[in-house]
């Protein structure tokens, strides 16, 4: 049965991916990238991974069609018409295709018991260990911020990278002396007031904000963590932006503060490292952080989940914001 | 009597998959963009009404159902308002209904203005 809503639900991604590749009007392909991001949060949830799920939701569904639409927004939304060189493209596409085929056969079937994921000794001890080692009933969390602590920490610095390269691109510019160059400003991005839209957020936004902060703080029992919560407070901002207009957002969390707060969530991650090397232990080794190792590694966990989750909001944030206020400027920069 | 309750959340859950499955014909079959909204917007709110029902039936007086009825209110909400704006922006961009112009309505100054910001 559950094989049956896999197979529908991996026939409407196809779907939809045809009808992208299909559709010219780039706008309405935008909300097809969208309704693909929920399909594929839906199987997440099928294949019972509600953290990623999570991510997905917010970010392909959410965050991610806002700016494809506010890209769209300074660029127009019509495709160009075909080249007339299609010859070359169809062979490298059938190709690449062939080759993931052919790769695909090396995959194990899906749900093998004998995959070497599931026999390799170490997946053994985390799944026996890890309850009695963390006392963490969400086996995720601790596998994330605590086994895997290092390749958590480059994730939270490919978040950083991608805020700052936003931010270098096309950021707010400033002058030698540091003060910031006001270029003209177009009219805002809501200029339309829309009544019920409106009321409504403000039923929700508190809502989305306290949810994220739940996801954050409840990581260790439920599904969730840095990650999730960051990207589902910068949607309740990006919604207050959609209607209220990129200068209120910015009175509530200013460029300013989010900038720093980019730097400030890895460095707690990589400060918590640091302490633990002071007290003795490994880099990253919560359980030296208190007397009672399982105590440590419960404050480590959850110091590292909240410097992801400061990152992230606040580099989705920017990153919607800036990209927001670039628009506004007017589609081509004007300073130079 | 949970026999009753088993039936009577199943009676439910079909009715819902049953809105869903005329209102997924109503979007393909119906003619312009005003009745197709009808068709969905009816599954948004009697269709998950009835798949909610049916659920909460199954999970009894617990914390999950408290659970399914915060996510229906929220999807109650947005779908109502998500039905709403797809009407104004249709509307917006000059979509007239099949059954004639809008008369005295919001339609026509905002299609003035439409074309004064584009």
């Amino acid at each position: 049965m559950t094989n049956l809503i896999d197979i529908v639900l991996l026939l409407f991604l196809c779907a939809v991916a045809v009808a992208a590749v299909r559709m010219r009007n780039l706008f309405g392909i935008a909300m097809l990238f969208g309704i693909f991001s929920l399909l594929s949060a839906s199987v997440f949830v099928v294949l019972d991974a509600a953290d990623v799920a999570m991510t997905e939701a917010a970010v392909g569904a959410g965050v991610s069609t806002i700016l494809m639409l506010s890209t769209l927004a300074a660029t127009g939304s019509r495709a160009r018409p075909r080249s007339k060189r299609w010859k070359l493209p169809l062979f490298v596409v059938v190709v690449t295709g062939c080759a993931l085929v052919y790769a695909t056969l090396d995959m194990p079937r899906f749900g093998d018991p004998l995959a070497p994921i599931q026999v390799h000794p170490i997946a053994e001890r985390f799944i026996r260990v890890s309850p009695d080692e963390m006392g963490i009933p969400n086996m995720v969390t601790p596998l994330l911020a605590s086994y895997r602590g290092f390749d958590t920490l480059g994730e939270t610095g490919v978040v950083f990278t991608a805020g700052i390269g936003v931010l270098a691109l096309i950021g707010r510019r400033r002058r030698r002396d540091g003060s910031l160059v006001e270029a003209d400003r177009g009219p805002d991005l809501a200029t339309e007031r829309h009544p019920i839209v409106r009321v409504t957020s403000k039923l929700l936004i508190p809502a989305i904000l306290i949810y994220a902060c739940y996801i954050q703080a409840h990581g260790d029992f439920g599904p969730g963590g840095g990650f999730q919560a960051g990207v589902v407070f910068a949607s309740g901002l990006m919604l207050y932006m959609l209607l209220y207009g990129v200068d209120a957002v910015e009175r509530v969390c200013s460029p300013k503060v989010l900038e720093k707060l980019i730097a400030l969530g890895l460095l707690l991650y990589g400060s918590v490292g640091l302490v633990d090397m002071m007290q003795g232990g490994a880099f990253l080794d919560y359980r030296t952080l208190s007397h009672d190792p399982k105590h440590g590694l419960h404050y480590g966990i959850l110091l590292v989940e909240l410097g992801v989750g400061v990152t992230v909001t606040a580099v989705v944030s920017t990153i919607i914001f800036t990209f927001a206020g670039y628009l506004r400027r007017g589609p081509v920069a004007p300073e130079a | 009597m949970s026999i009753l309750l088993d039936l009577l959340s199943w009676v439910l859950l079909l009715a819902g998959g049953g809105i869903a499955i005329v209102a997924g014909y109503g979007v393909v079959r119906l003619p312009d963009v005003y009745t197709r909204m009808h068709a969905a917007s009816m599954l948004d709110s009697l269709g998950a009404l009835c798949v909610f029902l049916g659920l909460a039936l199954q999970t009894g007086m617990t914390l999950m159902t408290l659970k399914l009825g915060i996510a229906y209110s929220f999807l109650l909400l947005t779908t109502a308002v998500a039905a709403h704006i797809l009407g104004k922006s249709a509307i917006k961009s000059g979509l007239e209904p099949l059954s004639g112009p809008m008369v005295g309505s919001v339609a026509r100054p905002n299609v003035g203005q439409e074309a004064d910001a584009g």
